[in-house]
């Protein structure tokens, strides 16, 4: 059974040597895409998983600290969050144009939907930072200056019944102690904020680096119809961060945004 | 290494290329697979050393060699260095590294310079966790609780729990280059029906570390920041919650202790059969549970927190998922002693390591099943049955597998045979220094001897069995660092080893010992089914005695 082997280089299959993007490992050029592709699927799976860790903090604490949280969900800037998540929609769109493009060998559009993918994804993380700028300003940022109750961030202006001041109004020791609280559970309301939205903006980065070089890449007409993996890959990746943002969004700014006061 | 005993010069991954470039930038699995070997060799003697000074301070009942603060960081950086750093990655990394795409007959692994970026990332992971102990170590336990890591402890808990963060990516993407390998690069004819036992235990682990890992990297991240800007995420003082903590931390590093005893368990499935001449028994069954171990092994964290406040419905449920993930482990043990039985045995030294691994996992395994049982948990928690129930799991069940399976590929990956009969007695010490080092600790927890304590001075009682288990430790010591002499010697005065010294079934050893770069020198056509021991000869003497 243990059959000897002849020695020497192994042989490459001829299709190795006029696909120069197929690696050497790799059969044939179907095999190398289907690789590329469930490993992305993989990969992202495992952003799920580390999206996950958050979100069920969130929705935890959420729970516990229900009137906090809803008040200071209603802080954030609906419209700007709006816009924000059109922008990102939009640049999906632009992705997947780019495939297309490159499907149909339009190498000008592609260049074309790529810049603008770029365009898109550095204008969703300028609008961001413009509203941490808000919030910081509010004094809605953990451990810079944080402050929700009086000032320019106050939080428990018409919400007293929901957070229960009113009933403690007469007692100025339960009312302190019932400010502080408050001071404490927002502040787990902004700290998972910034971890979510810091985390989303830290994979628009990352996006926005992989698009700088496929767009170099589509530029310099790598991608053909028969081959154009890198961009589908990196479009997967991007559409996964749009998602991530398209459940952020409804959990952070949208839902209970009108308590029942 | 040196080739000049081998008569006849053929191209090998080994002396394919020459220089410190040829390793560091090569993308071949195998030799990424010798990287991650002398790397965790490493970190396993490192660990090791704190273990030493464990074992040196529990000899007498006062807290005499270290201080209290010096002991704390001594556990402490025992567990961390030996989980994250030699367990997880000890047998993938390694042996999965080297055999997987041989065993499914590919060149390579899917994605082979991401597999060798999962080196680096290991070794800055590693040069970190370096730094923090330099720094002054960290001091939490392996588990890092809160409120304790977030806002008490005065160590280095940022750099621990970064480095902790970056190795979970080095993992994150070993198991992702397995899953594709496994899906996407099996050669012809090889059906999933076919795959090697030991590739269907990496898949399962590979699905464990790609939907587990994330989770613990959010939540040291979590830590981290609370620690450094002051949020209030797990602190209950700032409404945070502690429990929270235990839910997101074990709910990884309880499927972790799978990612580690299944690649052992990948391991013993390949060696029984050869040293049994026989095929394995229950195929389909060893196969699925496997994945059964993953699945179910994701539903049952909460068992670490019985006693941390959590509701007695939700624990009573975790008791039974518990009860029930010992089904799989147990149809692998039943269906490794049915190869066994009426199989031609015969003990060459990774038969010997397989069979102590059986026992010591059955061990480990059942005491498991105890500590899953509501009541006795309550009684033993924290106390040193735990300690010996998960050693007997990762050192007796993990660490044989990682001895067994180094010693049954050896002569595949370097192309020498290591001295038979020095194997043995290394297996058998090895054996012996476990049980005297870890079974007093079973009685010791019952007796109620706490975890992490450093001073027990107010039961000199207890000092009899800890002096018992420190000779143990001395034994096992020796026991592990005999083989790394003789693999060392055998490196330059070992027989060269035929491309097939036992026997084996397996595409691995249808290519020369070792094997040249590209694995095949023409991808293998399969048309039989694994463990084919029938069709097969029996192994040369020559091969099994030196």
């Amino acid at each position: 059974m243990s059959d000897s082997h002849a020695v020497g280089a192994t042989p490459l299959a001829i299709e190795h040597e006029d696909r120069p993007e197929l690696r050497h490992h790799f059969a044939d050029v179907e095999q190398q895409r289907n690789a590329a592709s469930l490993g992305m699927w993989w990969f992202l799976g495992t952003e799920i998983m580390f999206f996950g860790g958050m979100f069920c903090g969130y929705l935890v604490y959420r729970r516990i600290y229900f009137p906090e949280f809803a008040v200071a969900s209603k802080s954030l800037d609906l419209f700007v969050g709006t816009f924000n998540t059109i922008v990102l929609i939009c640049s999906s769109l632009t992705v997947a144009q780019a495939v297309r493009a490159a499907q149909l060998g339009n190498r000008k559009l592609q260049v074309r939907m790529l810049l603008l993918t770029l365009l898109f994804g550095l204008s969703f993380l300028g609008i961001k930072t413009y509203e941490w700028g808000q919030k910081y300003k509010e004094h809605h940022i953990p451990t810079f200056d944080y402050n929700v109750i009086g000032g320019e961030g106050d939080l428990v202006k018409g919400h007293e019944h929901l957070l229960g001041i009113d009933k403690v109004k007469k007692d100025p020791v339960k009312l302190r102690q019932r400010e502080a609280e408050i001071q404490r559970h927002t502040k787990i309301f902004y700290s998972l904020y910034f971890a979510l939205t810091g985390m989303h903006a830290i994979h628009m980065i990352v996006g926005v680096g992989i698009f700088i070089v496929i767009t170099w890449m589509a530029h310099k007409g790598r991608f053909t119809p028969e081959y154009h993996t890198p961009l589908e890959i990196a479009g997967l990746y991007w559409h996964f961060v749009d998602i991530v943002w398209i459940y952020l969004f409804p959990l952070l700014y949208l839902i209970d945004r009108k308590p029942g006061s | 290494m040196a080739t000049t005993a081998v008569s006849v010069e053929r191209k090998n991954y080994i002396n394919a290329e020459y220089g410190i470039r040829s390793w560091l930038f090569t993308t071949d699995h195998k030799r990424i697979a010798l990287l991650y070997l002398v790397s965790i060799t490493a970190f396993f003697f490192i660990g090791g050393f704190f273990a030493l000074l464990i074992r040196l301070e529990l000899l007498t009942p006062a807290g005499d060699l270290l201080t209290a603060d010096m002991y704390n960081k001594a556990f402490s950086m025992h567990g961390q260095i030996m989980v994250f750093f030699f367990l997880i990655p000890s047998i993938p990394a390694v042996l999965g590294n080297f055999l997987i795409p041989m065993m499914v007959g590919a060149k390579d692994l899917a994605f082979p310079r991401i597999n060798l970026l999962s080196w680096y990332i290991y070794i800055a992971a590693g040069c970190l966790y370096i730094l923090c102990i330099a720094s002054g170590g960290v001091d939490t336990g392996w588990t890092f609780y809160t409120p304790y890591s977030s806002q008490f402890s005065n160590t280095r808990v940022v750099e621990a729990a970064l480095a902790i963060f970056t190795a979970g990516f080095s993992s994150i993407l070993t198991g992702l280059n397995f899953v594709v390998t496994v899906h996407r690069m099996r050669a012809p004819g090889m059906t999933w029906s076919r795959l090697p036992l030991f590739v269907w235990s990496h898949y399962a682990t590979s699905i464990i570390m790609l939907l587990g890992t994330p989770i613990i990297a959010i939540t040291l991240v979590l830590v981290a920041l609370e620690r450094a800007l002051n949020l209030g995420i797990f602190d209950p003082t700032r409404g945070g919650d502690p429990v929270l903590f235990q839910h997101l931390f074990w709910f990884y590093s309880h499927p972790a202790v799978y990612i580690m005893i299944l690649p052992s368990m990948a391991v013993v499935s390949e060696i029984v059969p050869c040293f049994s001449r026989k095929r394995i028994f229950g195929y389909n069954f060893v196969a699925m549970s496997s994945i059964a171990i993953a699945a179910i092994g994701f539903l049952v964290w909460a068992h670490h927190m019985f006693v941390a406040g959590i509701s007695v419905y939700s624990a009573l449920v975790f008791s039974f998922l518990s009860f029930l993930v010992a089904v799989p482990s147990a149809i692998k043990v039943f269906n490794w002693t049915a190869t066994m039985y009426k199989g031609s045995v015969s003990f060459s030294t990774p038969m010997l390591y397989a069979i102590g691994f059986i026992g010591l996992f059955t061990m480990g395994g059942l005491t498991g099943v105890f500590l899953a049982t509501l009541g006795i948990d309550v009684h033993v928690h924290d106390t040193y049955f735990v300690i010996a129930h998960f050693h007997y799991v990762m050192v007796g069940g993990a660490v044989l597998g990682f001895l067994g399976g180094m010693h049954f590929w050896w002569p595949k990956i370097t192309g020498r045979m290591y001295p038979e009969s020095w194997g043995r007695l290394a297996a058998i010490i090895v054996f012996i220094g476990f049980n005297l080092t870890f079974f007093p600790q079973f009685i010791l927890g019952y007796l109620g001897m706490p975890r992490r304590y450093w001073d027990y001075s107010h039961m000199p009682e207890w000092q009899g069995l800890n002096v018992l288990s420190t000779a143990g430790a001395s034994i096992l010591a020796v026991g592990y660092l005999l083989p790394m002499v003789y693999l060392a010697w055998s490196l330059r005065y070992g027989k060269p080893a035929p491309d097939n010294p036992w026997q084996a079934t397996g595409l691995e050893w249808r290519t020369p010992s070792p094997p040249p770069t590209f694995n095949f020198d023409e991808i293998p056509v399969v048309t039989w089914e694994a463990y084919e021991y029938d069709n097969m000869p029996l192994p040369e003497e020559v091969t099994l005695e030196r």
